[in-house]
């Protein structure tokens, strides 16, 4: 007798047209329009190097920042390799000390918890701490389509969602910004505020507290996000600079947590792993000002009320493949974004996506897919990076983006059929093969000397290398080519004669000069 | 010792001089250099530009050409060309190759050097007779600083070159932006990197500016040039090449 299981299917992505995971056109197209955005450029150029330089000292000041790095990646890894286990224990524990849990298979289904869930209350308002999770499903429209007013409490996220803007990085939502446009913001949209409200930071700040205050004070659910959940004691945990954070973490009745599934680690003892790389990696600071830790319900002292949300929404379906598995390690620190030269030039709107910059080309195709619809803008970020490997060796748990960059464009040429670009490698790869047609072709190339200009070079080149010629010249073939002049006389005799002078040296020269 | 030259296919037909320059100074120093003359391309525009079945022929071909056991070390005037075949050819080969081609492989991965690194780790030398009386600015290229790891490799065989002025090159390890098809693909993107590279050059006031990639300098090179810049550039190969008998002649042209 025999049992057929069936095949297995593969875990669903996050669903096509839902949430912030797809832009509406492809980088190139979208960088068209934010490369010549000049406060953007200026903005992005000052505020990725400076955290540069902090991040460098303040990893570089610490002896076993290499020993920290491999110990994150090890635990991410083997948290990873058994998941499943670590999410039925953390339910287990949350559970256990008070909480509720709720699965969410997506972001529509997170959506309907969280709303049911605030509707439950009778609030019709919600203060919520800076969350990628939320802002990946799109939790904001969700909620004012139904009628909840939602306030972001973190600055940049606040003049974000005043502005009805979207953030461009994951850990300064407003860098695009300026303070004269964050000026008018306020004047524009929070009421009461003092018409007299000038640039000065600090009263920017003020106003902005001023106006939150209020909000902390009168509204009695939160919604956050987690940087980290124990599966072992149920502990969830976020840690953010202003204190908005820890108000919205406890002062209402109710508190909602949205946490990706793969945000969980095994032990409480791993924090002390990760709360020395996520803060040093992120804002280059030692600590981050506030750590908020909660565990279920603690009667007398804070939300009475505590509900985990668990969002898949494509992350089953990234762990299901060996790179969607290592992007999964990623904690959202956002060094890679902060040493990019693409996101330096392009900024993160161009990758339409709420996770830019290099794990945002790895994480958004993982997540929802990149060729859920003809061109699919998707399917061009794995291609906006130059592959210098600068991520790689800023990445906290040593994510290897460049390598899963390519692999991407692998998966994606695998899936696109026959292209021209596919018809034109394979020409490519066939004369290369055959060194007597790669010698043809390469007699072939310096013909081309004939459309050099009288400065020996290449004036304006056909497609698909049109780009090129927009902003750099390139010299005119030359007359031979290495092989042709090595096998010349005069290559001969060059050889010949530089042999005769290396044996006279090696006939004189001690070792040690050589 | 015995060393196989691989001209990558880019300086083989666009930019001999570098592997002239490459060939004639191992000669120099007292080593066997051999052109296998089947050679053609490691097949790394293929793969970094997401084909991997493709270059399978270019990977075996390398692979054959270079797998001969009396060639002691592979060197190329190209980190990136040496990053393609000491990483990624054993992907191609793992996945679409077979038995023959995954041994074939790891061989010849295991003696292949960019120009620096052959130098000073393999032949210990990094005063190799050179004499260059210009000023130098060294871009280090992110494959042979973040791939391969040469480190300071390329600037100590140019801190030996006699009478050269070397300066340094603010925010040396940016990317020019040149990425391979990355500078089709996102060209725009591209310029805007390269505008930033070329700013920090001009600022060196340096006549040439070198790197040990004959690509990244095709980039850096086209920009200088379109801008009439006083800077050109020149493969480190051919820097080291430049002796008091046959000094390099500096002239106008950027590229």
């Amino acid at each position: 007798m025999s049992t057929f299981l069936g095949m297995p299917t593969a875990p669903p992505r996050s669903p096509y047209g839902t949430g912030h995971l797809r832009g509406d056109r492809t980088f190139p197209e979208a960088a068209h329009d934010e490369l010549r955005n000049e406060q953007l450029r200026r903005n992005l150029g000052r505020a990725t190097r400076t955290i540069r330089t902090k991040r460098l000292d303040v990893t570089g000041e610490l002896p076993d920042w290499e020993q920290l790095r491999d110990a994150g990646s090890a635990i991410k890894t083997d948290t990873m390799n058994r998941l499943p286990e670590l999410l039925e224990q953390l339910e287990r524990k949350v559970t256990e000390r008070g909480g509720t849990v709720h699965w969410a298979r997506d972001g529509v289904e997170a959506n309907e918890i969280v709303t049911r869930l605030i509707r439950a209350t009778g609030s019709s308002d919600v203060i919520k701490v800076k969350s990628m999770a939320t802002q990946e499903i799109g939790l904001n429209e969700h909620l004012e389509a139904a009628g909840i007013t939602p306030y972001e409490t973190d600055l940049a996220e606040l003049i974000v969602q005043l502005a009805d803007d979207r953030p461009s990085h994951i850990l300064v939502p407003a860098i695009h910004r300026n303070r004269d446009e964050i000026r008018q913001i306020f004047l524009d949209e929070i009421p009461g505020v003092d018409p007299d409200l000038d640039n000065v930071p600090a009263r920017l700040a003020a106003a902005a507290r001023a106006y939150l205050r209020e909000k902390f004070m009168t509204t009695r659910v939160a919604v956050s996000g987690a940087n980290f959940g124990i599966a072992e004691t149920g502990t969830l945990t976020v840690v953010e600079s202003e204190g908005n954070g820890r108000m919205c973490l406890t002062l209402p009745d109710t508190l909602i947590t949205v946490m990706g599934i793969e945000k969980v680690l095994p032990r409480h003892q791993d924090l002390e792993v990760f709360l020395q790389l996520l803060p040093r990696s992120s804002t280059g600071e030692r600590m981050n000002p506030y750590t908020s830790m909660w565990t279920g319900v603690t009667p007398g002292d804070g939300p009475q009320d505590f509900h985990l949300v668990l969002l898949d929404n494509g992350r089953t379906a990234a762990l299901a493949d060996a790179i969607g598995r290592e992007a999964l390690n990623c904690i959202r620190c956002s060094a890679c974004l902060n040493v990019c030269p693409v996101y330096e030039r392009a900024g993160g709107h161009a990758y339409g996506s709420t996770y830019p910059g290099p794990i945002g080309a790895v994480l958004t195709p993982q997540l929802a897919g990149m060729h859920a619809a003809k061109n699919d803008p998707n399917s061009s970020l794995p291609y906006a990076s130059s592959l210098c490997g600068a991520c790689f060796d800023a990445c906290p748990v040593k994510i290897d983006i460049p390598s899963m960059l390519v692999e991407l464009r692998h998966q994606h040429t695998e899936q696109s059929g026959t292209t021209a670009e596919k018809l034109a490698m394979k020409a490519a790869a066939a004369v290369m093969s055959r060194p007597t047609l790669f010698t043809a072709a390469q007699k072939a190339a310096s013909l081309g000397r004939a459309v050099g200009g009288r400065d020996g070079t290449v004036p304006r080149l056909p497609a698909p290398f049109g780009g090129w010629s927009d902003s750099r010249d390139l010299a005119a073939p030359p007359k031979q080519s290495f092989r042709a002049w090595l096998s010349s006389a005069e290559g001969a005799e060059t050889m010949r004669a530089a042999a005769e002078e290396g044996a006279g040296r090696t006939a004189d020269t001690p070792e040690e000069d050589r | 010792m015995r060393i196989g030259l691989f001209a990558t296919c880019l300086g083989d037909t666009l930019f001999p001089e570098a592997v002239k320059s490459t060939a004639v100074l191992l000669a120099r120093l007292g080593h066997d250099v051999v052109f296998p003359p089947g050679q053609t391309c490691c097949g790394q525009m293929h793969v970094n530009t997401g084909y991997q079945r493709e270059p399978v022929p270019l990977v075996r071909n390398f692979a054959e050409q270079f797998g001969d056991t009396s060639i002691d070390a592979v060197v190329m005037p190209s980190a990136s060309c040496a990053g393609s075949v000491r990483h990624q050819h054993e992907i191609v080969a793992e996945r679409y190759g077979d038995a023959a081609l995954r041994a074939g492989v790891a061989t010849v991965k295991a003696k292949t050097y960019e120009l620096s690194e052959l130098l000073v780790d393999v032949l210990g030398v990094t005063r190799v007779g050179a004499y260059f009386p210009h000023r130098v600015t060294y871009h280090p290229t992110c494959h042979s600083l973040r791939m391969l790891r040469v480190g300071d490799k390329p600037l100590r065989l140019l801190r030996a070159v006699e009478e050269i002025d070397l300066v340094e090159l603010p925010e040396a390890d940016a990317c020019c932006g040149f990425g391979g098809t990355f500078a089709l693909k996102n060209s725009e993107t591209s310029t805007a990197m390269l505008q930033d590279k070329m700013h920090h050059i001009s600022g060196t006031k340096a006549d040439v500016c070198t790197a040990g990639d004959s690509s990244c300098l095709m980039q850096i090179g086209g920009g200088l040039s379109r801008i009439r810049s006083g800077t050109r550039t020149l493969h480190l190969a051919q820097i080291l090449g430049s002796t008091r008998t046959a000094p390099y002649a500096l002239t106008e042209a950027a590229l």
